[in-house]
Parts: C-alpha cells; structure tokens; sequence
C-alpha cells in the first residue's frame, strides 16, 4: 500500500525497515518523518482535520506524479489525523530509487506537494488559545518552483 | 439542483455545520457563494475574504470560476497546511 491515512499512530522505523524490505532494485531510500512541534513551549496539542472523500485520492495522485517525475521504484505516505500532542509523529514519506538525488527529490517534490495541495487542516490548541496554523508563502513558493521547472531532478 | 456543500476548518466553524445539502441556481462555485452569503452573518463572515479560501467541486481542486454542472459535491476551505 502507498498511501495510508489514519488516526491512529505509526512506527516510523517498523516502516521504514518494511518499506526497505519491499524494495527490488534500488540503491538509495530515503525517508522524512514530520513530528509535532512546540514552538511557544505552550502547545497541549494539535489537531488535524482533513476531507475524507478527497485526501486519498489526492496523495495517490501526487504520489503516481512523483513515480512518474524521478523514476522512484517505491513511493509511501502516511499522514494522520485528529488529536496529536508535541513529538507525535505527524506524518512520513518514504521514497526509493536508483540513485540518491532521484530519492531525495522525489521525497521533496512529495512533501511539497503534501504542504499545500494535500486537504488537511491543523488546528493549535494551547493552554490558553486555539488557532487554526496558516498556510506560508514559501510553500507555494516551493510549489511554484516545480512548476516552472527551477526546481528538478539534480 | 441539489448539492451537497462541505466547509472545513475555520470556514466550518464560521458557517457553523460541517455539510450541508442545498437546492441552487449556481453555474460556479462563485455563484454558489453569493447564495450562500445570503443565508445569515456566518457564511458573510466565512466568505468576507475569498482569497483566503480554496474551493473543490466533486473532490478536485477548483477555483470560483468552476462550472457545477452535474455536480455532486462543492467544498470550501482555508488554504491547505498538510505535511
């Protein structure tokens, strides 16, 4: 399976060694792993909300896009959703190719793509305030760039 | 025609309900906004600034210039923070 969105958490190094184990004829995996953050030293925790019917069907999306761009032998996402507090595991991509750049780019063009074309939503929930995380400038920036090919295979 | 309309995020707790089936005239989902808009001070409110949300029409990315025609499911949103 290359695309899997759930509550519940995940084992980052229990996928990665499953997601190596798959792998035929690759010579370079690469993997990002997103983690809650507390920037404010306040955060109790984070929520994610997103759109069923759409999500999956969007990372199967970016993730064939990706397959097709670097020539990656295996592609995984994983992201969550509702309630994670600060250094849960929010998210992983794991990408494998035959050379190391085509890994990494591949990981990157991911993890751009998942930024801000992916429909989720977090929500920060503080001692004290809720606030709903705004989208940034550089990661359509970033979207951008592959776009218009500044951005590419290296 | 009727349309099922999904808010997510702030759009959603400004609208106040999270899906909702509406009977519209709209031709985009530009259209539909202006009904909606209507409605009371929450959608106003939701739909003060379009530059701040993102639009779907049956589970693809649009824009307020997309034609409803024979579609099912519009959703509105803030800009995506995935990742």
């Amino acid at each position: 399976m290359t695309v899997r969105v759930q509550e519940a958490p995940f084992d980052s190094a229990a996928e990665v060694s499953a997601f190596q184990l798959g792998v035929q004829n690759a010579g370079a995996v690469v993997t990002f792993t997103g983690v809650v953050r507390d920037d404010s030293g306040s955060l109790d925790h984070m929520i994610i909300e997103h759109y069923p019917a759409m999500t999956e069907v969007a990372l199967h999306k970016f993730v064939h896009q990706a397959k097709e761009k670097f020539g990656l032998e295996r592609a995984l996402v994983i992201h969550r959703f509702g309630a994670l507090r600060p250094g849960e595991a929010i998210m992983m991509v794991a990408t494998a190719a035959l050379h190391r750049k085509d890994a990494f780019a591949g990981a990157d063009y991911l993890m751009d793509y998942l930024k801000s074309r992916a429909p989720f939503w977090k929500k920060e929930v503080s001692k004290d305030h809720t606030e709903w995380v705004a989208s940034k400038v550089q990661d359509e920036d970033a979207l951008a760039a592959w776009t218009a090919g500044t951005k590419s295979k290296t | 025609m009727k349309l099922d309309v999904l808010y997510f995020a702030w759009v959603r707790e400004r609208v106040g309900q999270s899906q909702e089936t509406v009977d519209s005239n709209a031709k985009t989902a530009g259209d539909l906004v202006d009904e909606l808009i209507l409605r009371d001070a929450g959608y106003a409110a939701a739909f003060s600034d379009l530059s701040a949300i993102c639009v779907a029409v049956d589970q693809e990315l649009g824009d307020f210039t997309t034609p409803l025609k024979d579609c099912r499911e519009v959703a509105f949103f803030p800009p995506m923070t995935g990742g």
